[in-house]
């Protein structure tokens, strides 16, 4: 078991800065890591808007006169 | 489908944070014994509030997955899971902070609090190995639930024996706050404990949306290449999650256009 130890203001500020900070950095990398996967869903998506727009053309190409 | 009204819950949150961290710092009077060290309180307090809710919500979505077999319930059970373990490094982290400022040290280990989180904390760090050493997806889903099920458990269980413990030191500020606190620091507390609340919310819906927009997009690309992209799909420890095309809604069916 070990005592509470009161510190004065200007040593307690430091401690509180780096917990709040570390908080929003955690929160900060998270979303970092999910922008990484959208940006993958994104460049997915138009690999397969051209792969149905290539689709429609060899489709439609027989067609035209 | 998750991403309906993301963008409101999204400013709310932000507006919700922006308030707490206004008020914790300019409004709310410093602790007359911890002074403003007690402000750590105000982030940590409440994120092991959220991180241990989240643990429990994986749990019942678990058991909703058992039940229904949707695997809808299994991808919400592991993204609060998954959560809720950055929450709980958060935890973690802020509260180690506060013990190298008001202890003196970084850990104590005779302190049962910070020792059975760590626990808790240890026996979730197995919940993706699991997933990822079962490959066969079906029995990778319902063996993660029965350990999101009965990990669930041991959480509130472990609140409760930590709660009987008599040899602590760590401050109760749940227990104490309404005997205790004064207005102000139970105004701020709320109000914080609702905006880690309401970010958990929002970064779980944001990452639910991107898992569903992803199966979407696997199952379009399943539908558009046919059997040229019918190759089986990689080992993950992510859930596997059901989700049609072709009606335009994601489904709970397993096997209709499986997508991780």
């Amino acid at each position: 078991m070990i005592a509470l130890l009161e510190i004065p203001l200007h040593q307690a500020v430091p401690y509180v800065t780096a917990a709040y900070t570390a908080f929003f950095a955690l929160i900060l990398i998270y979303l970092a890591i999910m922008a990484g996967k959208l940006s993958r869903i994104e460049r997915e998506l138009g690999e397969l808007t051209e792969l149905a727009a290539r689709r429609r053309a060899s489709g439609e190409e027989p067609d035209a006169p | 489908m998750y991403g309906k009204r993301l963008r409101a819950l999204a400013l709310t949150t932000f507006a919700a944070l922006t308030l707490t961290l206004v008020l914790a710092f300019f409004w709310a009077p410093n602790d007359a014994n911890q002074g403003f060290l007690q402000k750590i309180f105000y982030l940590h307090v409440p994120l092991a509030i959220v991180t241990l809710c989240g643990f429990v919500y994986g749990g019942v979505a678990a058991i909703m997955h058992l039940r229904t077999r949707d695997s809808r319930w299994d991808m919400r059970s592991y993204v609060a899971i998954h959560l809720s373990l950055v929450f709980g490094v958060g935890v973690l982290v802020t509260g180690s902070i506060w013990a190298k400022g008001s202890w003196g040290v970084w850990w104590d280990w005779s302190e049962p609090t910070l020792v059975s989180f760590l626990l808790i904390m240890l026996l979730y760090a197995t919940y993706q190995p699991l997933r990822f050493a079962i490959e066969d997806p079906e029995r990778q889903a319902r063996y993660a639930s029965v350990f999101a099920i009965t990990a669930g458990a041991f959480v509130p269980i472990n609140f409760v024996i930590v709660r009987l413990s008599t040899a602590y030191l760590h401050p109760r500020v749940l227990g104490d706050i309404s005997a205790n606190l004064p207005g102000r620091f139970q105004v701020v507390f709320y109000l914080s404990l609702i905006s880690i609340a309401l970010l958990w919310i929002t970064l779980w819906r944001y990452e639910m949306t991107s898992k569903h927009a992803s199966a979407q997009l696997r199952a379009l690309r399943r539908l558009l290449a046919g059997d040229e992209d019918d190759a089986l799909p990689r080992r993950s420890a992510v859930p596997t999650l059901s989700v049609s095309v072709e009606g335009g809604r994601a489904g709970g069916t397993p096997g209709v256009g499986a997508s991780r």
